[in-house]
């Protein structure tokens, strides 16, 4: 019930909100709240009262539970909850609530719709993080879109209806390959078992001719790479996070593009593990073109928030590594880069929308040594940076330490560039805080009174830098909870050699 | 006939009898309400019958007719579409200044040819069907011609249409001619054998250039590329009403009875024929949508769009055969349904802000929509999420069927076909959409005829909620067509 607990709150949440505008304009951020922190408590509460099972299927499920949905196609209402989903979870729902800070005072226009919106995304990408039947995955993967649209599309700023045409393009596109995928998959357990079934564990033990493996398999991975996104596939996403708002570019960099990471973990490589091992050298290529190829492109920008894109398909480039390593370290890396990514770059995107809030600009040429004006804003960006490089001691340096460690065991050569790009990120990062926090004082004239950051700004990157000191320092109480879940995975087979 | 076969007619009667007694309504007194109501409760009566009628198994009513759950389930989706059609004409003509009451009378003509084109396998009844429902679309197409403004378009949308349907017919006429010369039936039959092996001293391929000429011209009907020049002209002159009428009734009739045809007549056999409707499929599907890109008339819009649909409906339509665990039959059913559902939605809207004086057809007049009458937008919004396939709607099913069909089938370069052209389709979609979320510069008010009227609203209320309970909760529908499938 928890699973159901969950999304319905956010739905209701979502629809109260919207009504509520009606009786006043603060009432949405309210209910927003309101509903964010239910389900969070919800969420915490299980948390500590259960304790996983291990469950028939394999593997070991908090929660695993099945109602009927569409008996033609034999379609069901199967979610779980395993070390993950649960980690995931936690850092969807933790992020929802710094994306409602991030909101709470930069969205002024039509705010019920927004957190309508808002609330949506949060509960498609619950979804998708604990459906198991392909079909509800796809079904939830394509209902976090539509909100996360209409946020751009609405509320973005000035290039926003090219941004938010072309990130839905992409990933509808890649999903109607995915949808085509699975499709396949379950037309092959109709032709062996003469019943159609989108059922995770059902999938696992059709069998798949040679060369329709490799194409399902792409199929797939199109689908969540467009979302991670690899390099070749993540021209959608600068546009997309620069022209979102704050709190949209908060979910999209903290939530979004993990679903992505999530669908190759979960779906691709344990559904098809010999087309993966296959393509695993491929796919760590792929990973240490992206990072280094988008450090430097990240290098080039002037627009802030473009920048902390392409740092972040940079770092996505860790995660794909990781994955695509299939041992336990490389896995480990993998959850923890998504983790920690998840808190540093909304940190860091929510710091860029701050300055925009502030100075109506997010070009760095136009803002030079604010840290006299703006020390505490400036503090948090240097924090944020530096655990975005990769500082031992913060979680981000673990996610990519243990992808490394991983990767290196499976796939030298890709391993020994990859790990190139960490230098390449201290460069740009240094760069960037040189020349926006150092030096002379310079700032639009018009705008110079701004003001240091306000209380609950604060209050959403004390928490941000807590989580990341957290991981850096005690990775192992995350480590613990998804590992069983990780060796369970493996052991269903995938890449590496 | 005994008296329980012509029972079975009985939604055909009752249609027949509402034209009748409109006709006598209007001999009397001219009273554009009365019409309208009168033509409603027919077509609702009919629809009630269509309950009773539901045969166990398929009833052959003479050779001529033929009414089987397949042809109940068609039946019920135009009723149902007619009905609101009718409902939504009210508004859209109370301003006329010319007789609004001919138009119903039309209409339900249309309806009883539709009726008959989906309730036959014989090729003369399918003939009188397609005239009937044609002859009255011409006259619905030019209705409002006396109209001050721009009242060349109905003339000329009529007489190109009347000029390429006749054309049409010809082809299909030609067709069912030269097969008859040869097999000495009108029934649809089993052509697998003539179609591989010939009959006698005449060559399968005699009997292959007969079905090409049939599938023509229930292509042009469709307007399938490379026979789809006439449709956004059409579209886009004719009266709103007449339009969903044609989008909605002609295409799912014409649609049905093809079904019919290539599932009775086992036309897949033949890979020339296979070949011809791929191509078919895939030049729909691309040019469909990539003409749609550009257009900012919303009506030459849904007309290019509608190509792309039917072309997507061809794979569903390629994968028809009698083997039990076809889904070909149920996608068609399914997806022509959900064709019905979002086209009637979209119109729906258009109708409810415009009447025959002045079109709101381009997309401007929709910008801002959603600030300035937000109940209106959400169902377009609705209605487009769902012509472009996205989840929650039923749209996403009719288009997760065709996938399922297609992979059946392994129709592989038709369905990447279709991932492009849904690509692209989102495109013009997402363009609506986002036109009716940038707010307008002034508050312009959509100054509209129906707008007060409760029931049309009552009715897109009514199709956003079937849009989306069976875009969530499809179980009892699927189950349903599965049996209908397998009786057929």
């Amino acid at each position: 019930m928890i699973v159901l607990a969950l999304v319905a709150i956010l739905f209701f949440g979502g629809a109260i909100a919207w009504a509520s505008e009606a009786l006043d304009a603060r009432m949405p951020r309210a209910v927003a709240l309101l509903s964010l922190l239910a389900s969070a408590a919800v969420l915490l509460i299980f948390c500590f009262s259960s304790s996983p099972g291990v469950m028939l299927a394999g593997g070991q499920w908090w929660v695993l539970e099945s109602w009927a949905w569409i008996p033609r196609f034999g379609i069901s209402l199967l979610v779980g909850v395993d070390g993950l989903s649960l980690l995931l979870l936690l850092l969807t729902l933790f992020l929802g609530l710094i994306a409602l800070g991030a909101a709470w005072n930069e969205i002024q226009e039509r705010v019920g719709f927004f957190y309508f919106n808002l609330l949506w995304t949060i509960a498609g990408v619950v979804g998708v993080f604990t459906a198991l039947d392909l079909f509800l995955f796809f079904f939830f993967w394509e209902v976090m879109l539509i909100p996360m649209y209409l946020i751009i599309a609405i509320w973005g700023h000035e290039n926003r209806a090219y941004a938010a045409m072309k990130f839905f393009l992409y990933t509808q596109v890649s999903g109607l390959l995915l949808l085509l995928a699975i499709l396949t998959m379950s037309y092959l357990h109709f032709v062996q078992f003469s019943r159609f079934s989108f059922d995770y564990f059902d999938l696992q033990n059709v069998v798949i001719p040679g060369a329709l493996q490799t194409w399902i398999m792409l199929g797939f991975f199109v689908g969540f790479a467009t979302k991670l996104p690899i390099f070749g596939l993540h021209s959608w996403l600068p546009d997309a996070h620069s022209q979102a708002p704050t709190a949209g570019s908060v979910l999209l960099a903290g939530v979004l593009l993990k679903t992505g990471a999530y669908g190759l973990i979960r779906f691709t490589l344990p559904l098809f593990p010999e087309a993966s091992a296959d393509f695993s050298s491929i796919a760590m290529t792929i990973a240490a073109i992206g990072i280094l190829y988008c450090a430097k492109v990240a290098f080039a920008q002037q627009d802030i928030k473009r920048l902390i894109a392409y740092t972040s398909v940079s770092h996505m480039g860790f995660v794909l590594l990781g994955i695509y390593a299939w041992n336990l370290y490389g896995l480990q890396g993998a959850v923890m880069t998504m983790l920690a990514h998840g808190l540093s770059s909304a940190a860091l995107f929510m710091l860029a929308g701050g300055l925009q809030a502030r100075f109506h600009t997010r070009d760095m040429e136009l803002l030079n040594g604010l840290w006299v004006k703006l020390p505490m804003l400036s503090a948090m960006a240097l924090f944020f940076t530096v655990a975005a490089v990769g500082m031992p001691g913060l979680g981000n340096f673990i996610g990519e330490f243990l992808s490394l460690l991983g990767a290196f065991q499976s796939n030298r050569v890709a391993t020994i560039f990859a790990a190139l790009g960490l230098v390449l990120a201290a460069v740009y990062s240094l760069w960037v805080i040189q020349k926006m926090f150092h030096g002379q004082l310079r700032v639009p004239s018009q705008y110079a009174s701004a003001g240091d950051l306000t209380l609950i700004e604060l209050l959403c990157y004390a928490l941000m830098a807590a989580g990341l000191v957290w991981m850096g320092m005690y990775p192992q109480s995350f480590l613990d909870v998804s590992e069983v879940s990780l060796l369970y995975l493996q052991s269903l087979g995938g890449g590496g050699e | 006939m005994t008296s329980a076969m012509l029972f079975m007619l009985l939604p055909l009667i009752l249609v027949t009898a509402t034209a009748v007694v409109t006709m006598l309504m209007v001999a009397i007194k001219r009273r554009h309400g009365v019409s309208c109501i009168v033509t409603v409760l027919g077509l609702s009566l009919a629809l009630v019958s269509l309950y009773f009628v539901l045969p166990s198994s398929t009833q052959e009513l003479t050779p001529l007719m033929k009414i089987d759950g397949f042809s109940v389930f068609f039946s019920a989706v135009i009723l149902l579409s007619a009905i609101m059609i009718a409902c939504f004409s009210y508004p859209y003509f109370v301003n006329l200044e010319d007789h609004q009451d001919e138009f119903y009378i039309l209409l339900s003509v249309a309806v009883l040819g539709a009726l008959v084109m989906v309730s036959n396998s014989h090729f003369i009844t399918t003939f009188l069907g397609m005239e009937t429902l044609s002859v009255c679309l011409y006259g619905m197409v030019a209705y409002p011609l006396h109209r001050s403004a721009a009242a060349q378009y109905p003339m000329e949308a009529s007489i190109k249409y009347l000029v390429l349907s006749a054309l049409s017919s010809g082809f299909v006429l030609f067709g069912i001619a030269l097969l008859y010369a040869q097999t000495g039936t009108l029934q649809f039959t089993d052509l697998g054998q003539a179609l591989t092996y010939g009959i006698g001293p005449v060559p399968p391929v005699y009997f292959v250039l007969c079905c090409l000429m049939i599938v023509t011209g229930f292509a042009f009907k469709l307007s399938l590329v490379p026979f789809h020049l006439w449709t956004p002209d059409v579209y886009e002159g004719a009266p709103l009403p007449a339009t969903a009428f044609l989008a909605t009734v002609g295409k799912i009739a014409m649609a049905a009875l093809l079904m019919r045809f290539i599932s009775d007549s086992a036309l897949l056999v033949n890979e020339a024929i296979v070949f011809v409707l791929a191509l078919i499929a895939g030049a729909s599907m691309l040019f469909g949508n990539l003409l749609a890109l550009l257009q900012s008339n919303l009506k030459r819009l849904l007309s290019y769009s509608s190509i792309a649909h039917m072309g997507y409906l061809v794979i569903a339509l390629m994968t028809v055969d009698r083997s039990a665990d076809s889904l070909g039959v149920e996608a068609v059913s399914f997806y022509l349904l959900a064709y019905a559902l979002m086209s009637l939605g979209a119109f729906g809207v258009m109708m409810l802000v415009s009447d025959s004086e002045q079109e709101r057809d381009h997309i401007g007049h929709y910008q801002g929509l959603f600030w300035r009458n937000p109940w209106l937008a959400l169902v377009m919004t609705a209605m487009l999420f769902s012509l472009a396939g996205i989840p929650l709607t039923i749209g996403f099913l009719g288009k997760f069927y065709i996938f399922a069909a297609g992979v059946q089938g392994a129709q592989w370069a038709l369905l990447f076909t279709m991932v492009v052209g849904s690509g692209v389709g989102l495109f013009y979609y997402l363009r609506i959409v986002y036109g009716m979320l940038t707010p307008l510069d002034e508050d312009l008010l959509l100054p509209v005829a129906g707008l007060k009227e409760l029931l049309p609203h009552c009715l897109l209320f009514l199709l956003l909620a079937l849009l989306l309970l069976l875009g969530i909760v499809p179980g009892v529908l699927m189950q349903w067509l599965a049996q209908m499938a397998s009786a057929l």
